[in-house]
């Protein structure tokens, strides 16, 4: 690549060697193409199975009870399992409990943060229409300030039982999941910021907002679907 | 310093040594300050930061020294970039087959060991020039160097951030953990005590030296 630059430059006492720099950015190259081909192939198994146990691990930890899951796909035709087939669409885990009965799904959120795109796992509970719970998957938020929203006691309460009932016509949820100002939540719905970090909480609040004004829906038409464990457990 | 840049070095404790202390990469020649300062925040994000770089500046030292006649000068610093590239690809992996945590912990900052002046230093400055035996002794001096900095500022930065060492809690229940050292600004002030430290101690003992020889001199 260095050629044309080699061949106008004739007056140069010693000539650039173009053939050892071909061979040597050609040999290295190589070299550098096979070894991380090579890294890739070993790692790759335990990087996918690294992904799911992470995943698996804050699924339990979400829905309340969960001992087992089975994935599910939201797609125009609605919601069905995502072990028959690659479809293209929203994730959902169903988590059963040990009698194989639905206690919940899991849901996947994203939002921007303060500093990073914040992307977390929150439970929702259909029988009770709320949300159940929700875990941090990847966040770059600030150390000892933003990142409290994945362990602040108080924050985390707000999750406890978060309303998300649906309106009359089941369209949308009734009420606008919202951040307030700490220490003025009143309604069930209402997301009680952390001080002073007040723009991670708000994301929270907007992810979960916009991800189940979507979702909820959905999860309520095709409730019975999500309801048979498959007799699948893990 | 007392490097040679243009001879063949033969092998002794000191060429282990030196990246500890003579030339230390963080605490003498000042190198790869981005990462040095953005992940110790925490201990254990500053030791595998460290062993991390101690292991791409070994591998890539090692091929530069090993393809050192290979090399025209013209395209070296392509060539030792694409090697160094290699081996923070395959560093990126593999850290994400051990734990995923301490990779997005790590964030951005494996991937830019690739731009660490240190290890581009090395290849530049020694691994260019040097046998591979005298190459992976003073890689890995220096990267030991480097993790020991690295480690040094992670840990106080930890202890007096939050309270805390290797995620063990030191301090009973009413410490106040003093947040602004695992913030950014925590890292310029820790650096800057060490590097306080660090120079004061090595005056003291020039002085002494000094003193003795001056001694000496003046009784003969």
């Amino acid at each position: 690549m260095n050629q044309p630059s080699a061949a106008q430059t004739p007056g140069l006492v010693a000539a650039t060697p173009s053939l050892a720099m071909l061979r040597s950015l050609t040999l290295v190259a190589g070299l550098s193409g096979l070894l991380v081909v090579l890294a890739y192939q070993i790692t790759l198994p335990l990087i996918e199975e690294n992904k799911r146990i992470a995943i698996e691990r804050a699924l339990f930890k979400v829905i309340p009870g969960a001992v087992s899951r089975r994935d599910f796909v939201a797609t125009d035709q609605g919601i069905i399992a995502a072990d028959d087939g690659t479809d293209q669409g929203t994730l959902i885990y169903a988590g059963y409990d040990k009698q194989g009965r639905l206690s919940g799904v899991a849901l996947e959120a994203a939002a921007q943060g303060y500093q990073d795109v914040i992307r977390l796992l929150y439970s929702f509970d259909p029988a009770c229409q709320c949300i159940r719970g929700i875990q941090v998957l990847k966040m770059a938020e600030t150390p000892g300030i933003g990142d409290k929203i994945s362990k602040d006691a108080d924050f985390q309460e707000n999750f406890a039982e978060l309303d998300a009932r649906l309106n009359a016509d089941g369209s949308a949820l009734s009420n606008d999941i919202l951040m307030v100002k700490h220490g003025t939540k009143t309604e069930p719905w209402q997301i009680d910021a952390i001080s002073g970090a007040t723009i991670s909480s708000r994301a929270v609040a907007r992810m979960l907002n916009d991800s189940a004004q979507q979702m909820v829906p959905e999860i309520m038409t095709y409730l019975d679907r999500l309801q048979d464990s498959g007799g699948e457990k893990q | 310093m007392s490097s040679l840049p243009n001879q063949q070095e033969t092998v002794s404790a000191d060429t282990f040594l030196r990246g500890l202390w003579e030339e230390n990469p963080v605490f003498v020649m000042l190198l790869g300050m981005c990462p040095v300062l953005a992940v110790t925040n925490s201990a254990i994000n500053a030791l595998a930061m460290g062993l991390a770089t101690t292991f791409v500046l070994l591998c890539s030292s090692s091929l530069v020294s090993l393809l050192r006649k290979l090399i025209p000068k013209q395209v070296r610093i392509a060539t030792y970039i694409v090697i160094i590239a290699t081996f923070v690809t395959i560093v990126d992996y593999s850290i994400q087959a051990i734990s995923l945590d301490l990779y997005n912990a790590l964030g951005a900052f494996i991937q830019l060991i690739v731009v660490n002046c240190m290890i581009l230093g090395r290849a530049e400055a020694y691994a260019s020039k040097q046998r591979l035996g005298a190459t992976v002794i003073n890689g890995l001096g220096m990267g030991v160097g480097f993790t020991i900095a690295l480690l040094c500022l992670g840990s106080v930065r930890e202890i007096l951030g939050a309270g805390s060492l290797f995620g063990f809690p030191l301090f009973a229940e009413n410490f106040q953990p003093w947040v602004v050292m695992i913030l950014p600004p925590g890292g310029f002030f820790v650096l800057g005590g060490w590097l306080l430290l660090f120079n004061w101690y090595r005056q003291h003992r020039e002085r002494k030296l000094m003193e003795r020889q001056g001694a000496t001199a003046g009784g003969s």
